[in-house]
């Protein structure tokens, strides 16, 4: 925070002009809003979720197969591998899209289990998709917004009176969407429909609508696709910014920059199994990861 | 990529705005009271259309005025109770009818002689009440197992809920079949000669009546919609399991949508019940609910204002232009067909507003007040024009 970068300088408009300590403060009290009942996590390291020994069937394909691993409070964890390796489907299992044929996953040492998807991520599993899925007539306002209601309580008989905990809730949403907004750098097309926002802003839109979830684990899949470099590094600013809030981050990432450049550690995947897993280093001089990637040796670590 | 998306964006943003969304920013830049001294006397005018009874607004001497603008507002309670289960949450009910029917037989078996009830003559404004229960509950008891289905399987099974109620009217004994229910009751009061006020014959005070629902319920609706309950139904409509993976518990908003729908549904039931004076198993049948759907379609499934526009449309100008009612579906596909290919999102397009204090934030965020909601971007899209 002490140390805002350019990129974090570029992120909204009203940040232009200001001096450095007003930035910083700006973005102190942007992070405060974002998260204020964040408490601050101290245990940094013990395991946050773990896959154990999950395989996932669809009729004959194995699609994982016995993948084991820990993801660790506070870390940026990578995940890569060949497409077709089983990442998405490897979210798809944690967020409780599909249940796995035997294994099972835990959150903070609870099982999954039988839970519904919206119970999943009131539990703190919170996930953006490959291929961008917002809710594309809401406006960006509106789509944070909805990520917020995962906490809150108000139903049918409390809106209609108006009871004031709607208003409460109501006020701390927008407040809250609004500081999310200002986070991931798209405040200034708060008030447009979703599906008219450029693509970048898209998919920092669906961080931010994850984000609004207050999720313990916060999944990112492919976020850079389609990014040109420059936008890749915002991004991963963007992401550093995020862990450094007290989440954290799972990412599906292609481009091997991105991922030396911003995970602490890595996981690989091929045809359904974990073939790695490790530090950017380890990962990168790893044999079987290098087969992997067509044998030939990965142009990233370069 | 980006760039390309980005650039196409900036194209559309300098086309001059459709007359459509001129008319609404020009509203919407309105300050809350300049729009309540806008509404007041547009709702004044409504309450005194009934006496307006001449050119060019009279449907005489072919059908009572009168009772033509009654059926219009009571296809208007219809289609916005439908608008909830069909615009909102985008569920589509061809059942819908199911529950106008409970409503009108509910009001039948309360107050009509002909009614298994020993004493079947409960005041209209304990009917009222019950009547929405009922419905509300059977709507729970159709929403509950159908409701896990989606789309086309949800319309199906509601189809023959439907049917299902208007096949019950016709074989269980105390409903009575064809021969139905006279004498149903309708409000109380009397004229200071003792006359009642309420009679089949004269549609004015039932006019007034529906139009004072209509207006609560769009009141109503209105808190619904800007509130979390409002957004997790157009979340649904928008990406169902995206909805859910954020956290939206999907199956009870969308039964929810069901049950206010069916008590909406329910009302209208009695109002017309009253009307009539009489209830039988002719009118509940599968037309009557495409007919409801067409009045939503129409006008604009999601947008409550659309929706009423559309019942005046499918309900009004026939009766104003005389059609024969052989000729009125033949008129109404005709006029949807085109409709859907020059304009599907209805005469007024959806849209609306989600969040309670949406004008303050976007004020602070944007310096509007409102979203920009242009209805151009429905062809801005990228959908078909992507080259
Ligand atoms: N619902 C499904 N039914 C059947 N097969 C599926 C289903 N979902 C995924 N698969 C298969 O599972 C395998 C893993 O797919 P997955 O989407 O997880 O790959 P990925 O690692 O995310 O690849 P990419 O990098 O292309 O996104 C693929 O062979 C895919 O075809
Ligand atoms: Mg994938």
């Amino acid at each position: 925070m002490s140390d805002p970068t350019p990129v974090e300088k570029g992120l909204a408009a009203e940040v232009q002009g200001m001096s450095e300590s007003e930035l910083a403060q700006h973005l102190e009290e942007v992070a405060e809003a974002v998260a204020p009942d964040r408490e601050i996590q101290v245990d940094v390291g013990d395991t946050l979720l773990e896959l154990d020994d999950v395989t996932l069937r669809f009729g004959g394909l194995v699609a994982l197969d016995s993948v084991s691993f820990g993801i660790r409070r506070g870390e940026i964890l990578g995940m890569i591998g060949p497409n077709g390796a089983g990442k998405t489907t490897c979210f798809n299992v944690m967020t409780g899209v599909y249940r796995p044929s035997s294994g099972e996953v835990r959150l903070e040492g609870r099982r999954l289990g039988r839970l519904k998807r919206y119970q999943i991520t009131r539990r703190g599993i919170a996930r953006t998709f490959q291929n961008i899925r917002l809710f594309e007539e809401m406006t960006a306002l509106e789509n944070v917004v909805v990520g917020t209601d995962a906490r809150h309580k108000t139903s049918v008989v409390g809106a209609l009176a108006r009871l004031p905990r709607h208003w409460q809730e109501e006020r701390a949403g927008v407040e809250r969407a609004m500081a999310l907004l200002e986070f991931v750098g798209i405040a200034d097309r708060a008030a447009d429909r979703a599906k008219n926002l450029p693509y970048g802003y898209q998919r920092r839109l669906e961080i931010a609508r994850a984000l609004a979830t207050e999720p313990k684990l916060l999944c990112l899949d492919e976020p850079a696709a389609g990014f040109n470099p420059a936008e890749k590094d915002e991004l991963m600013e963007l992401i550093r910014r995020i862990r450094d809030d007290g989440y954290t981050v799972l990412l599906i990432e292609h481009d091997m920059r991105v991922v030396m450049g911003v995970t602490d550690r890595i996981v690989v995947l091929e045809f359904g199994k974990k073939i790695a897993e490790g530090t950017p280093a380890q990962v990168r001089d790893d044999p079987a990861v290098i087969a992997a990637y067509l044998g030939v040796p990965d142009d990233g670590a370069a | 990529m980006s760039a390309e998306v980005t650039t196409r964006t900036q194209a559309s943003e300098g086309t001059r705005q459709p007359f459509g969304q001129r008319v609404r920013d020009w509203w919407n830049s309105r300050s809350r009271l300049e729009q309540w001294l806008m509404i007041i006397p547009v709702v004044v005018l409504v309450y005194l259309l009934p006496v307006m009874n001449f050119f060019p607004l009279s449907t005489e001497p072919w059908t009572d005025y009168e009772l033509a603008l009654f059926n219009a507002a009571r296809l208007g309670l219809i289609a916005l109770g439908l608008n909830v289960v069909l615009g909102q949450a985008g569920l589509l009910d061809l059942g819908y009818v199911g529950f106008f029917a409970v409503g009108a037989y509910v009001a039948a078996i309360m107050t009509s002689r002909d009614s298994f009830l020993t004493d079947p003559r409960y005041s209209w404004v304990v009917v009222v009440p019950v009547a929405i229960a009922i419905t509300m509950v059977s709507g729970v008891v159709i929403g509950t197992p159908t409701l896990r289905l989606r789309g086309d399987y949800l319309a199906i099974v509601t189809l023959g809920f439907g049917e299902m109620v208007r096949l019950l009217a016709d074989n269980l004994e105390p409903l009575r079949g064809n021969r139905g229910f006279q004498d149903v009751g309708g409000p109380p009061g009397t004229y200071a000669n003792g006359s009642p006020i309420f009679t089949q014959g004269d549609g004015k005070p039932w006019y007034w009546l529906t139009v004072t629902f209509i207006i609560v319920i769009l009141l109503l609706i209105g808190n619904l919609e800007r509130s979390r309950v409002g957004r997790a139904w157009v979340a649904i409509r928008e990406d169902e399991d995206v909805a859910e993976i954020m956290g939206v518990p999907t199956f009870r908003f969308k039964v929810w949508a069901f049950v206010i729908g069916a008590g909406i549904g329910g009302l209208s039931g009695v109002l017309y019940a009253g009307q009539v004076g009489f209830v039988n198993n002719q009118r509940f049948d599968v037309v009557t609910s495409i007919l409801f759907v067409a009045a939503v379609v129409l006008g604009g499934s999601g947008n409550k204002l659309g929706v009423l526009l559309g019942a005046l449309v499918i309900s009004y100008l026939p009766d104003r232009f005389q059609l024969a009612p052989e000729y009125r579906f033949l008129i109404f596909g005709i006029a949807l067909i085109v409709l859907m290919i020059f304009r599907p999102q209805g005469l007024l397009g959806a849209r609306q507003r989600l969040l309670a204090r949406g004008r303050q934030a976007y004020q602070r965020l944007v310096g509007k007040p409102e979203p920009v909601a242009t209805e151009s971007a429905l062809i801005d899209s990228g959908k078909g024009t992507n080259a």
